[in-house]
């Protein structure tokens, strides 16, 4: 019988269990949990700030997951060494747990960058785990002055959620931008005004030297008082426990398309690997939920000697903020199709016959069937690429493949 | 398992399905004032154009993208249905980002709708199906590829 062990225990995890009990009903699965709570998702937490959920509503999976899949869960342990000649993951709590196939599942954690005096900030607090969304909630009054250091996915997603307790918010960012990394300029900036009528406050192209107290000493001079510092600068993968047991990595574990890594019997998924993006050919940290479930699952099952492949992944984000949403996938370079209005966009970016990336904000209906379209590299002819624009449907599809779909089980 | 399966050849591209279905999930029981004069937000869609039209709803995939990309859980599977928790969504939409059919919507309130195949209304089998003047949608059990 075979032993499976998971190293985390997030989406990617969870994916993993789904995968393996596809194939291998018998075999154990122990997965070891640094957090002491069931699988939630991390772009959750800040729902908890604005009481859209609460703890117990967060679970990704119903009460009884583990119990249904035969997982035994350790909680608050942390792996410390994987030792691939005994086989067997090393944890904090002194056990050793030994695995015919391991998944590292580990993630990512927050990169602070230096900031002179950070450590003299009484009240400062990460981003990333639901813990940090509890504490950062307990401290937080109607009076509170928040800065947060950081204007990507996370630290705007944690301005709209606080906004719901305080109004007094500044947002900073090195970038001249908003969400640099999905959104080029001109984008941003609507989302930004957007931001900005729901009363956030921005210091862009701008970072913090040191602080002062409760004082941030800007790099451009200016000062911003705050009683609660967020930083949300951006993430690292965790992968120094695998680095440390040999395995290749550069930013993030290497893994192939089965989600195996370098090392024999170890599989990989998720926030901490490195994958390559089918939309521009590059290998790249693709720290998104959807492709970690599926890379989860990939492993899974490649873990319980089944066969399957994960190889058309895409970065692709949906966020929303104060009722604005945005949604993007793939790259943004190559042949521009676009509309624009005051409050919306749309544009599509092709490769010749091959729809390759997308930024839509305001309307977002039915944005999955581009996502297919580039996840799939579909070809497109040129009546098809003409009617892109539009609201997209299943006649965006082959024909044939659209009738298929709509007759038979998918 | 029974789903809905749509013959395009056979639709006429009435949208009768799309008002059976906003009736049917609106827990009113007059069509009247359930529909007239009111945003609805049917769970299927005719698309289409000229000759060609088609009923789209939830497939119910057997793998369902939707569900695991749903940051809440509220997406998930009840005998095979795919069903959306509507206490547990938080309308980030990431399951129309991903639904390769369109069939995901999002309602007045924030959170997204979709077909539960009217297990969860007073109908007990679809609406749009028996309101489907042509048969072009049925309900009925079909094998696995």
């Amino acid at each position: 019988m075979n032993r499976y062990v998971i190293i985390g225990n997030g989406t990617a995890a969870v994916g993993c269990i789904e995968g393996i009990r596809t194939i291998d009903k018998a075999g154990s699965i122990t997965v070891i949990s640094s957090e002491n709570r069931p699988a939630y998702c991390r772009p959750l937490i800040s729902y908890l700030l604005e009481d859209k959920t609460t703890e117990k509503k967060m679970s990704y999976r119903s009460d009884n997951f583990y119990s249904d899949n035969g997982c035994t869960v350790m909680y608050n342990t942390n792996a410390c060494e994987i030792d691939t000649d005994k086989k067997c993951v090393l944890t904090d709590t002194s056990s050793f747990v030994p695995y015919d196939k391991l998944c590292i599942a580990t993630g990512s954690s927050p990169f602070v960058p230096p900031m002179e005096n950070l450590d003299k900030v009484e009240k400062k607090f990460s981003f990333l785990t639901l813990d940090d969304a509890v504490e950062l909630k307990k401290t937080v009054t109607t009076n509170s002055k928040i800065l947060i250091v950081g204007a990507g996915l996370i630290g705007l997603k944690c301005a709209e959620g606080l906004h719901a307790i305080t109004k007094d918010i500044t947002v900073c960012d090195l970038s001249d931008h908003i969400l640099s990394s999905i959104l080029d300029f001109d984008d941003a900036m609507l989302v930004q005004k957007h931001l900005e009528r729901n009363g956030i406050k921005f210091s862009l192209h701008n970072s913090v030297s040191g602080f002062c107290g409760n004082t941030a000493v800007m790099q451009n001079g200016e000062e911003i008082e705050f009683d609660i510092l967020v930083t949300a600068v951006g993430v690292r993968a965790n992968i120094s426990l695998f680095k440390n047991a040999g395995g290749q990595c550069t930013r993030g574990i290497t893994v192939n398309e089965k989600a195996q890594t370098s090392l024999e019997d170890i599989y990989s998924a998720g926030d901490c690997t490195e994958t390559t993006d089918i939309s521009d050919g590059k290998t790249k940290i693709m720290a998104l939920m959807p492709n970690a479930y599926m890379q989860g699952y990939t492993a899974g099952v490649n873990m319980a000697g089944g066969s399957r492949v994960f190889d058309n992944a895409i970065p692709m984000n949906s966020i929303g903020f104060f009722g604005m949403h945005l949604m993007t996938a793939g790259q943004r370079n190559g042949e521009l199709s676009h509309t624009l209005s005051e409050n919306a966009v749309k544009r599509l970016y092709f490769d010749n016959e091959h729809l390759v990336g997308y930024v839509l904000i305001g309307d977002v209906k039915n944005a999955g069937i581009y996502t297919k379209l580039i996840r799939e590299r579909s070809p497109l002819d040129a009546d098809t690429k003409e009617k892109m624009i539009n609201t997209p449907t299943m006649e965006l599809y082959d024909a044939q493949f659209r009738r298929r779909t709509l007759e038979s089980v998918v | 398992m029974k789903r809905v399966f749509v013959n395009e050849e056979w639709c006429l591209g009435c949208h009768l399905c799309e008002y059976n279905c906003a009736y049917a999930n609106s827990g009113i029981t007059n069509m009247v004032k359930a529909l007239k004069g009111k945003d609805i937000f049917p769970r299927i869609r005719v698309d289409g154009e000229d000759k060609i039209t088609y009923a789209v709803s939830c497939r119910h995939c057997s793998n369902p993208i939707c569900i695991n990309s749903c940051i809440s859980g509220a997406l998930h599977f009840e005998d095979g249905v795919v069903r959306i928790d509507k206490t547990k969504c938080v309308g980030c939409l990431a399951c129309i980002l991903v639904c390769p059919f369109g069939a995901i919507v999002q309602d007045a309130e924030g959170a997204v709708n979709k077909c539960e195949l009217c297990s969860n209304n007073s109908c007990g089998s679809p609406a749009c199906v028996s309101g489907c003047p042509n048969r072009a949608i049925v309900f009925e059990e079909r094998c696995e590829k």
